[in-house]
């Protein structure tokens, strides 16, 4: 049985793991390739590293850190952050990301989700959504967070899978790093309208908000960055919890 | 020495660092007449069917001759896809053909929520006989059984040289829209709204659907074991 998948996002900047509330306020988390063998040895299932930076003399440190991090362990592993072109996500996948994010890009150059699509499969193309609520539905941000795309999150999703997308990677900017819980109800509402993975982000303090998310919230992985970072929750605890709730996990 | 063959079809990245990481020596043959120098071969290779016609001509012909010579050759996920003899993905493109079947689309199930394409880690069990697997009735034929294959079916355990020291049960990663039925060549299936073959084997070639190189210690344990075949090559 397909076990439902738990994540674990680095966001890196200068080679340091840094970790903010809501998208800003960061700090310093520690060594990616260091945390990441840490993951692997609690049982997480998949890691993403994300470029909060991306600034040109960044993305050369972003290779390191793509090449430290992917020696180190042999997980699925998701690069995002800053990717805007073809070029972006060779250098990415060269240095050894089985898969690039597209955020800002996609929807500036949707095009860039069938070209990545074609060149290295559907499998290696992650389209990010961040998403705030509003009255009437799911309003799709970009630039980190900062320029309203004038986007329903449902219907972007839509879109994505049918231009190539993998997977989607749903952020809830209302609760990222807040630890009060997924946003359920926007994870079930995109996960209701597309045939791909659903990943959710944002929000998970406690064991019961991955329960939710994957019960109410129908994701199909779970994503989280501050509360493996600092060890607050190990994985491992994690995935017993899930398993004696009766849902599948690799254990 | 392993040849590693690129044609093209994703990103080598991954298996050249867990071969690394394993101590394996390898290399990617520039042109197929350079196959015959390798005690091993390894297909890997993520995406659609159609890629492997950069395969179609001299590489087809280079591989299968060294599989008869009796070569050890490991394809992984599209790579295991071509060992059989086509898909449906792209009809028109040949599979090298050492298996008998072909490759057909995996069905998801809404109901269960079960989404395709089949990403994520899954189970690897014991083949467990026709009844079960929603893919036979598109199955091509079956050819010859391999000898161990009759107590695959009688125990719970895991048969094949290429899962040795693997327990039923144990999770792999996949991602993949198109696998090929449980034949007679299967040593581990995997269910998802089908039941397909997960791993293959026959003689010295083998085959995985998931990704080894992407499936932490279960995923390196059996690159270790082809990597223990090879040796005896």
């Amino acid at each position: 049985m397909l076990t439902k998948r738990i994540i674990a996002c680095m966001d890196v900047r200068d080679g340091q793991v840094v970790k903010g509330v809501q998208f800003q306020q960061l700090r310093h988390a520690g060594d990616p390739g260091e945390l990441a063998q840490r993951y692997n040895v609690e049982g997480i299932d998949e890691v993403v590293v994300l470029d909060i930076t991306a600034t040109l003399e960044s993305r050369q440190a972003l290779a390191r850190t793509i090449n430290a991090v992917a020696r180190q362990i042999f997980l699925p592993l998701t690069v995002g952050g800053g990717i805007r072109s073809e070029e972006d996500a060779a250098a990415a996948v060269d240095a050894g990301a089985d898969k690039v994010s597209l955020n800002t890009a996609a929807l500036r150059d949707p095009d860039l989700i069938t070209t990545l699509a074609r060149r290295y499969g559907s499998q290696a193309v992650i389209v990010a959504i961040d998403a705030k609520r509003r009255d009437d539905g799911f309003a799709v941000y970009v630039r980190s967070g900062t320029s309203d795309a004038a986007r329903d999150a449902v219907e972007w999703a839509r879109e994505a899978e049918s231009r190539g997308a993998g997977e989607i990677l749903l952020t809830s900017m209302d609760r990222d790093g807040t630890r009060s819980g997924f946003d359920c109800e926007m994870t079930a509402a995109v996960a209701n309208a597309v045939n791909i993975p659903v990943i959710a982000s944002g929000g998970a303090g406690g064991l019961d908000h991955f329960a939710d998310v994957f019960t109410r919230g129908h994701a199909d992985a779970a994503l989280a960055a501050s509360i493996f970072h600092y060890a607050d929750t190990s994985v491992a605890e994690l995935k017993r919890y899930l398993r004696d709730k009766n849902i599948p996990v690799r254990l | 020495m392993i040849a590693l063959i690129d044609y093209g079809a994703g990103n080598l990245t991954s298996v050249r660092k867990a071969l690394t990481s394993l101590g394996a020596e390898f290399a990617t043959p520039a042109s197929p007449s350079e196959c015959g120098r390798f005690s091993a071969l390894i297909v890997p290779g993520v995406g659609n069917f159609a890629a492997t016609g950069a395969l179609v001509g001299p590489w087809r012909e280079a591989i299968g001759s060294a599989v008869r010579s009796g070569t050890p050759l490991f394809g992984i996920c599209l790579g295991m896809q071509w060992l059989f003899e086509g898909s449906d993905e792209a009809p028109e493109v040949p599979g090298l053909g050492v298996l008998p079947g072909r490759v057909v689309r995996l069905e998801g199930n809404a109901e269960e929520r079960l989404k395709i394409p089949h990403v994520g880690w899954n189970t690897l069990t014991a083949p467990s006989g026709p009844e079960r697997s929603a893919l036979q009735a598109v199955r091509g034929p079956t050819g010859s059984a391999p000898q161990e294959k009759g107590s695959a079916l009688l125990e719970t355990g895991l048969q094949g040289r290429i899962l040795a020291g693997l327990a039923p049960g144990a999770h792999v990663y996949f991602t993949h829209s198109y696998a090929a039925p449980v034949t007679a060549d299967c040593v581990a299936e995997t269910r998802h709204a089908d039941t397909f073959s997960a791993v293959v084997e026959r003689g010295n070639v083998f085959g995985v659907q998931f990704h080894p190189e992407k499936s932490s210690e279960t995923g390196l344990q059996i690159i270790r074991n082809f990597l223990e075949v090879t040796r005896g090559c």
